[in-house]
Order: C-alpha cells, then structure tokens, then sequence
C-alpha cells in the first residue's frame, strides 16, 4: 500500500499524520516544543528544536503505523505562518530565536510604517493591514537587533523563511517558499505573485536574504537524512491547508479552524478581493500550474491560547479538556464577558493598541463563570469575523464549517451554533491543516488525480444546531460589543 | 529489609479478595477464605471502611470494595477529557468501517454518552451526546460491567427491563456473558436494545489498566453481522481503535 505523509508544524506542537488513498488517517505523531517568552508580548521558539520534533514525528508516526519511509509516495508540510526565522546558510544555524505571529514587538515599527498613511498603507499591494502579526517587520526588526546582521542580509549571507521555507531548505537544501506562506510576510504583491520592491524597500528587508516563491502543490525536492529519497511535495499555511483539506475547492466555500488562534477563510476564485470590513486578502493554494486561489480571512490570534493560559497561568484547570468541565458547573456566564486581546486584537478590528479584559465583574461570580467565558470567547469573536464575511460577500453563511483541536469541545462547538444562528459542521478528519498538506502533496505526484476526486472524501462526523433565541443571542452579543470596546487604547506610547 | 507489617498484608489479602468477586462477602466468608479469626478480620474491615476502601451495605452487611479506592491511582477522567483525546481515532474507527462510533463512560449504572461520530455517508444524524443509555442492553454498557464487576450487584436480582425481544433480562444469564466479554475483550448487543441494531464495544483503558471508558460502532444487523455472529473485520477495527486511544491515555495529559 502506498500513502502520503503531511507534516504539521504548529504552534503549539508538530504532528505528522500519514493518510491513505481514501484520505483517512493510518497513524499519527505528535511532539509540543518550548513557547519562549522573554517579554511580556514577546513569543519565541527554538528553530533547530521544531527541526528535531518534526524528524522525530515523522519516525514516529512510521513506527506507530508499522510503516518505513518507503511506504510514502510524498511528503506535505503545512506550517504555522509568518513566524520568522533567519539563518546562516553555511552553518544551518539561526541567528536568532524564531519570531512568532502573536509576538508584538514590532508594534512601534509598524505605527512608524503607518506614521503618514496609516494601517493600510500597503493593503492595495500585499492585502494586509499593517500589523505585528505579519513576517516583513519582524525580519526588519530581527536585522537590526544585532549589529552586523543588515550587512550580512544584503550580501547574501544570511536567508529568511518563515517554517516552510527553515523546514524545506533542512531536508532538500532548496531556499524556497510556498505562494500562501509568502502572502503573510507583507512583501509579495498580490497581483504578480512576487515580492514587490516598492514593500522590500519601504518595510527594509533585502530581497537577497528572500527564499524563491513557488507553488503550494509542487515537487520541492526529495529529502536527505533518515527521511532518504522521499518527496517533500507540497507547502502551505496551516490555515490555508485547513481550508484545502475541507475540500473548499470553489468560490464561496468557507471554513474556520479552532487551534491556538482561529481562522475563518473563504476561498474567492481566481481574483483577489479586498475586504471593507477589517478581513484580509490571502492566497488560498497555487496547484502547481493551475492560477491561484484566493482567499478572504478572518484571522483571530487567541482562542485556543486562551484556554492554555487559563491552564498554565492561572491553574484553575489541569488539562484543555476540563474548561468544559468546569463550565458545566455553571449555567451561564455569570453576566461577565473575557477579550483575549493578548495581543492586540486582529480581525476584524487590527487593534495594536488592545490588552486583555475581563468586563462584568461582581462578587457573584465563580470560576465556572470564568471557564464559561473563556470559551464564549471563542464563539463571539468568531461571530465577529463572521459578520465582516457576509458583508463583504454580500452573501449570508447558511452553515459553519468548523474543525482543529478545539472542536472537541462540545459545549463550545454548541453555543458557537448559538451564537451564529446556524449549524456548525465538523468533518470526519478534524485535523484538515495535515490533510490538506496530504492532499496538496498528493495531487503533485499524481497520488490523487484532481482536486474533484477529493471531494468524495468529505464527510460530516458531527453537527450542532443552533437552540438559543433570538433575543438572547442579540443581547450577549451586544455586551460582547460594549466589552470589546473596553480593551481599546490601552497600550501607551512608553508602554 | 524489614519485617513485612502483618496487618498490612491482612488488609491487603482482604482487598484482593473483594476486587475479584462480582458479589458483596460476609465477614464470615471473609475470615473463612482467609483463613483468619473473624475479630481480625472486623478490625482490620472497620478502618478499611473509616478511608472508604470498603464499603458494607446497609441491609445485608455484606463488604464490596469502595468507591475511593476504585478511583486511586486511576487519574480520574472525565468524558470531555475521553472525548478530546480520543478524538481522531473515533472519526478513523469511523472512516474505516463506515458506521456511527460512540464513546460511553460510567454514569450513575448507566452508560453515558460522552462523544458521538456520524456514520460517514452524510446522510442526516442527530448528535447524541449527553444521553444515557441501559447497561445491560448495551454493547458498551456490558464492557464496563465486565470490568467493573461490583456493578453487576446494582443490577438487582429481579428480572432486567426489556428493550426487544433479544434482551437479556435474567441477570445470571448476563454474568454469563460479561464472564466471555471480559475474556474475549469485546462485547456485542445483538438487537438488544434497538430491533435490528447491533452494535459492537472494546474497552478504553487507562495507565492503570481500569477501563475508564468503551468504544462503540452501531449498525444495522445485516451490516454489522454475518449468520448473526459479529463480522470479524469489524470486531478487529473497534478493538484496535480502543486499545490505540488506550495506548494514547497512557501518555500526559494535553
Ligand atoms: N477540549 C478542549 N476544549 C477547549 N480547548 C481545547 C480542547 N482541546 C484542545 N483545546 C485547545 O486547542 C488548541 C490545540 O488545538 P490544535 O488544533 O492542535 O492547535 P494548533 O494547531 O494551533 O497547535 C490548544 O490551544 C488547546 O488549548
Ligand atoms: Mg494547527
């Protein structure tokens, strides 16, 4: 039998799934790595530690399976965005730690970058909204954190990639990216799919450093090392995978995927549409010849992030699992409402000057009124981007498509029905971000004929259905509203 | 190494005894098995009681191993944490045999259904979760009495409620077969609660070996069977999808 392999380097944990032809999971591997945070805002990771769990994965998920390298016909990575690493290629080692997406320190760049022509200054151009949240910045940062590092960049000397591109250029030696990795970083033009020299020059990032842009479903190279002779055939954003693996192949066709942040995406053709409504532009997949895909986005940074905190800072739980617990212990949310403004807030507000709050507070309140407003959360903000989505489209969502980690939380996935006013679906494989780097590598060996033939593999595993009324679900979404309005300029400039 | 402490051993003896019977004990049966003084025994019974490793009912003052100490060393797991980690191997238990996959644990002698795949066809289902479902009639419910014997005695003595006319409502003709479900591992409800539904159950166990929860896939009969006997293939696949969660909960937790 043959298979297909799909790394997922997340951000929280890498996994490797191995699928069969039916695109149903055979084995599966999972290892979490370190979340470093020197500052408050800042969030690193170890690159050469996400280079040795994704190895180790990859074994992993072998052995549990009973299978060797031989047994897969390519290998697929879908990746965490827009974290940054930059590398000497003589070494192989970074230079610095990976900057991750929820870091915030190039808030004071990105407002000087906007000092004149505010936050969308590039949207045009790259379909992004200046924020911390997107590579190009923090490679500028990163090359004058230490003397000597601009230099180097300029002549060649030193490379940059965010996870795709560390991960491809350790197991192929190729310096490449993938078309949707590249359109988080703020320096690829939407239009001709290349980095634009007008943003290279304004943002301050060598193009010498650059890896090459190709497509997301494509022969990379084969690997070298343990993983000897196999094809690294595919790369895409995490999300952008999750919206591939959900099979939402034509326009119109969405998904959100509940991880440690959450994204809703829709899949807008072969054109790319600018949002009015705080939502960004996206390349949705580029399968090898074939135009790209775009995509329009809601991206939300703390969902999934907030359940962990509420399990690692605050200790009221011991394991993701038990918020629902706890929340069940409890009717309601006590009247109090948790914007998890970590950092900032993204869509659709792009909020830099954001910060957390809990609004509502008496002395009624219980930890299971904390639990339950963690996970509300989750739900509100996904409404939020939702909303801006029917705007934009002119189209109202008939029914969610939902998937990631978080879905296993019922009472969450229910009141998410609630608060939505639609049903919400999960698909029989809830880890679509490695099933959709399969199916991407697939297709470029021929594994898989066409995307169409994929479609059969999609099948609903579970459904809620909305049971909340009307006017309680308009009155928790206005408090929600009031309570955001609570988080806004909070940060100061000596801050 | 110092001398073993005997009263230790005596209590320890005790508790074994009462682990492996699916009925309460006397204290006369106790010392007699043991082959110790009765007043030794009712010593060591009264501070077994006093931590709640025994419990004695009210009526008959029979012994049966306690509640706490079912729950020491076993972490406890509750069914959102079941449901979270066994997530993906219920949609593969799914995908692979094509029918509906259920998750139960233990709730107050029923079966509580703590998690729920749809059969992978997209035709129309209704998610189930929260409901509980009989014991006895249950393909899940028989592999949590099986491995939790004590539990057979809160079935009573009087006749079982009958679901169809396949329902095994005589609880001796039931410890029969929860004695074969605990040796083949597995467990079948033939039309027992549902006329013409069959479904079939493996337990999930934790680092300790306590079956903390079962797996189930549901059909209809001429699906699931063939000359009325479970399909091999089909057994197969639920007791792999069991034992890779099982193997999956040995590990730390999220
Ligand atoms: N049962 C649950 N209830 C709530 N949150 C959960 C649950 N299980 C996992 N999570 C959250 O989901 C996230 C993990 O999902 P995953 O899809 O693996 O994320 P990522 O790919 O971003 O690492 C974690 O942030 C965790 O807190
Ligand atoms: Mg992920």
């Amino acid at each position: 039998m043959e298979y297909v392999a799909a790394i997922d380097q997340g951000t929280s944990s890498s996994r490797c799934l191995v699928f069969d032809l039916q695109g149903r999971i055979v084995s599966l591997s999972q290892k979490e790595h370190e979340q470093i945070f020197p500052r408050p805002g800042w969030v690193e990771h170890d690159p050469r530690e996400i280079l040795r769990n994704v190895i180790e994965v990859v074994h992993g998920a072998l052995d549990t399976g009973g299978l060797t390298v031989r047994d897969l016909v390519a290998v697929g990575i879908a990746n965490q965005r827009e974290t940054t690493v930059v590398w000497d290629p003589r070494t192989g080692e970074p230079v610095h730690n990976a900057i991750v997406w929820q870091d915030t320190r190039t808030d004071a760049l990105c407002r000087k970058l906007g000092a004149e022509h505010g936050q969308d200054r590039f949207r045009d151009r790259c379909g992004l909204p200046l924020a911390t949240y997107f590579s190009g910045p923090k490679v500028s940062w990163l090359l004058d954190s230490a003397p000597g590092l601009r230099r180097r960049a300029e002549e060649g000397e030193l490379l940059f990639g965010t996870m795709d591109s560390w991960l491809v250029w350790n197991l192929t030696g190729r310096h490449v990216t993938d078309v949707t990795n590249a359109s988080r970083t703020m320096l690829m033009n939407l239009e001709t799919l290349d980095w634009d020299d007008t943003l290279l020059d304004a943002i301050g990032v060598p193009r010498a450093m650059l890896p090459a842009i190709q497509p997301s479903s494509q022969i990379y190279g084969e690997a070298g090392g343990s993983l000897g002779g196999v094809p690294i055939a595919a790369a895409l954003g995490d999300q952008q995978a999750a919206l591939f693996g959900q099979t939402c192949f034509s326009a119109g066709e969405a998904k959100c995927t509940y991880g440690t942040g959450s994204f809703l995406l829709l899949n807008t053709g072969n054109r790319p549409v600018l949002s009015g409504h705080g939502l960004i532009t996206t390349v949705g997949s580029k399968i090898g010849e074939a135009p790209a895909t775009y995509a329009l986005e809601g991206s939300i940074a703390v969902t999934g992030a907030l359940v962990q905190w509420f399990r690692d800072k605050v200790g009221l739980i011991g394991s993701a699992s038990e918020v629902e617990t706890l929340a069940r212990t409890v009717d309601d949310n006590g009247g109090i409402y948790f914007v998890p403004a970590f950092s900032g807030l993204f869509a659709p507000h792009w909020r830099g000057d954001a910060r957390g709050v809990i609004a509502g507070l008496t002395g009624y309140v219980t930890k299971g009124h904390l639990a339950r407003a963690v996970l509300e959360a989750t739900a509100w903000q996904t409404r939020e981007v939702v909303d801006a989505m029917n705007a934009d489209s002119g189209i109202a969502m008939t029914s969610l498509k939902a998937d990631g980690g978080m879905t296993a939380n019922n009472l969450l996935m229910q009141f998410l029905a609630d608060v939505l006013g639609v049903p919400v679906v999960r698909p029989n494989v809830a880890e679509t971000v490695s099933l959709g780097a399969a199916y991407a590598a697939g297709l470029a060996v021929g594994f898989w004929p066409d995307v169409e033939s994929l479609r059969a593999n999609w099948h609903k595993a579970a459904e809620w259905v909305p049971k909340m009324d009307q006017a309680e679900r308009d009155r928790g979404y206005r408090k929600w509203k009031k309570a955001v309005q609570r988080t806004l300029d909070w940060v100061d400039d000596d801050d | 190494m110092p001398k073993p402490i005997q009263s230790i051993e005596r209590a320890s003896a005790i508790l074994r005894l009462l682990s492996g019977r699916t009925r309460r004990l006397s204290l006369a049966e106790v010392a007699g098995e043991l082959g110790l003084p009765k007043g030794t025994v009712y010593g060591i019974m009264r501070t077994l009681l006093s931590v709640g490793f025994v419990e004695q009912d009210p009526e008959s003052g029979k012994y049966r191993i306690g509640a706490a100490l079912l729950h020491l060393g076993s972490s406890y797991l509750d069914g959102n944490e079941l449901r979270t980690r066994a997530l993906n191997w219920a949609d593969w238990l799914a995908a692979r045999t094509n029918e509906s996959v259920r998750l139960g644990t233990l709730h107050d002698g029923h079966v509580l259904l703590v998690h729920h795949v749809f059969r992978p066809d997209n035709s129309p289902q209704v998610l189930e979760v929260g409901s509980l479902l009989p014991m006895h009639a249950t393909a899940m419910g028989k592999v949590l009495l099986a491995y939790h014997p004590y539990l057979t005695e809160e079935l009573g003595n009087g006749s079982l409620q009958r679901f169809t006319s396949c329902t095994i409502t005589d609880p001796k003709l039931l410890a029969i077969e929860l004695e074969q479900v605990q040796e083949q591992g597995w467990a079948a409800s033939l039309e027992e609660l549902i006329d013409g539904e069959t479904s079939l159950a493996a337990p999930i166990r934790d680092r300790q070996g306590v079956a903390v929860g079962a797996i189930a896939i549901s059909g209809p009969t001429e699906r699931l069977c063939d000359d009325a006997q479970p399909r091999n293939e089909l057994v197969s696949y639920v007791r792999e999808g069991a034992r890779t969660i099982s193997r999956d909960l040995g590990a730390v937790p999220w």
